[in-house]
C-alpha cells in the first residue's frame, strides 16, 4: 500500500510543474481551427461570427525591464475616473495600511478600507477620499482601483464629519446587538477617516 | 467554535462586505459638501415598480422608490 502510494506522489508534482501559473499571460487568442473550417464548409462566403473574446484586448504582456511609468484605472460604479492614465505612483489606502505602488510593483490584490488614495504624476498630486474597494496590480505595472464612492477631498464638509463622528460614537454606546454594535463602529471609522483626510 | 482566519468586526456580527462597503459609501456621500452631495443621493436613488402576479396574470404595479440600502 505504501509503495502504490508512492508511486501516486511524483505525478501531482509533474503536473503541477506542467500546469502554469494563473498570474501567466494566456496564449494570444486565435480563432478556433476546427470550428473555422466547419464554418467554412458551410457557408464560404460569410464571415465567421465574433465571439467575445476575440473583442477583448489581450493583457499587455509582462515588459522583461521595469517600465517607467504604472498605469492606473480607476473606476466607480457610475463614472471611470482614470482611465489608463501613467503616473509615477500611487497610494492606497489597503487595510494592511496606506500602500504605495510603484512602477514594477509585484503583483497584488489589496482590499481598501475608508481613506485617501493619492495619485502623484510629475510634481502634482491628486488626492480622493475612497470608501471602500479593492485595487488590483498586476504584474506589469498596471492597477486597476475600483471603488464604490470617491470623492475628491474639497468636497467634503468638515462639520457634517464631525456631527456624524459625535452620532456614531453615541451610537456605539447605546448598541445592543452585535449588528448594531458593528453599524457604529463603521460609521465611526469611517468618519474618523474622513477626518484624519481633511486634517493630514 | 473558535474561527481560524481573523475575520472582520462586520463579518463577525454577521454582516456580508458588499453590506458593508454600501454602508461606507452611504456614510461618505452625506458628508459632502452641498451641491455634490444632493446630486450624489439622486444618483443613487432606487426607483422600481412591482407587480404581484395571480392565476398567470399580473395584478396593478405598485411603484417603490427606496431608499438605497441602509
Amino acid at each position: 500500500m505504501l509503495r502504490r502510494a508512492l508511486g501516486l506522489l511524483p505525478r501531482p508534482i509533474a503536473a503541477a510543474r506542467a500546469r502554469s501559473f494563473s498570474t501567466d499571460l494566456p496564449a494570444a487568442h486565435t480563432a478556433d481551427a476546427t470550428f473555422m473550417e466547419a464554418w467554412n464548409k458551410v457557408m464560404p462566403n460569410m464571415d465567421p461570427p465574433k465571439t467575445p473574446l476575440s473583442f477583448m484586448h489581450p493583457r499587455p504582456p509582462t515588459p522583461s525591464s521595469i517600465p517607467p511609468k504604472l498605469t492606473v484605472n480607476f473606476v466607480l460604479p457610475y463614472a471611470s475616473e482614470l482611465s489608463t492614465k501613467e503616473v509615477d505612483m500611487v497610494i492606497v489606502p489597503a487595510t494592511t495600511g496606506q500602500m504605495g505602488v510603484l512602477p514594477g510593483h509585484v503583483a497584488t490584490i489589496a482590499e481598501l478600507k475608508p481613506g485617501v488614495l493619492s495619485v502623484h504624476e510629475g510634481s502634482e498630486t491628486t488626492k480622493y477620499f475612497v470608501s471602500s474597494g479593492f485595487v488590483f496590480i498586476h504584474a506589469n505595472s498596471f492597477a486597476d482601483i475600483i471603488a464604490v464612492e470617491a470623492v475628491p477631498l474639497d468636497r467634503i464638509d468638515a462639520n457634517l464629519v464631525q456631527k456624524g463622528l459625535a452620532d456614531f460614537t453615541q451610537k456605539l454606546s447605546s448598541a445592543t446587538t452585535e449588528l448594531e454594535k458593528a453599524e457604529a463602529q463603521i460609521g465611526i471609522d469611517v468618519h474618523s477617516a474622513l477626518n484624519s483626510a481633511l486634517t493630514g | 467554535m473558535a474561527s481560524n482566519a481573523a475575520v472582520p468586526f462586520w463579518r463577525a456580527a454577521g454582516m456580508t462586505y458588499i453590506t458593508y462597503s454600501n454602508i461606507c459609501a452611504n456614510l461618505v456621500r452625506n458628508c459632502l459638501k452641498e451641491p455634490y452631495k444632493t446630486e450624489a443621493l439622486s444618483r443613487e436613488k432606487v426607483h422600481f415598480s412591482i407587480s404581484k402576479w395571480t392565476d398567470g396574470k399580473p395584478e396593478k404595479p405598485t411603484i417603490r422608490s427606496d431608499s438605497p440600502e441602509e
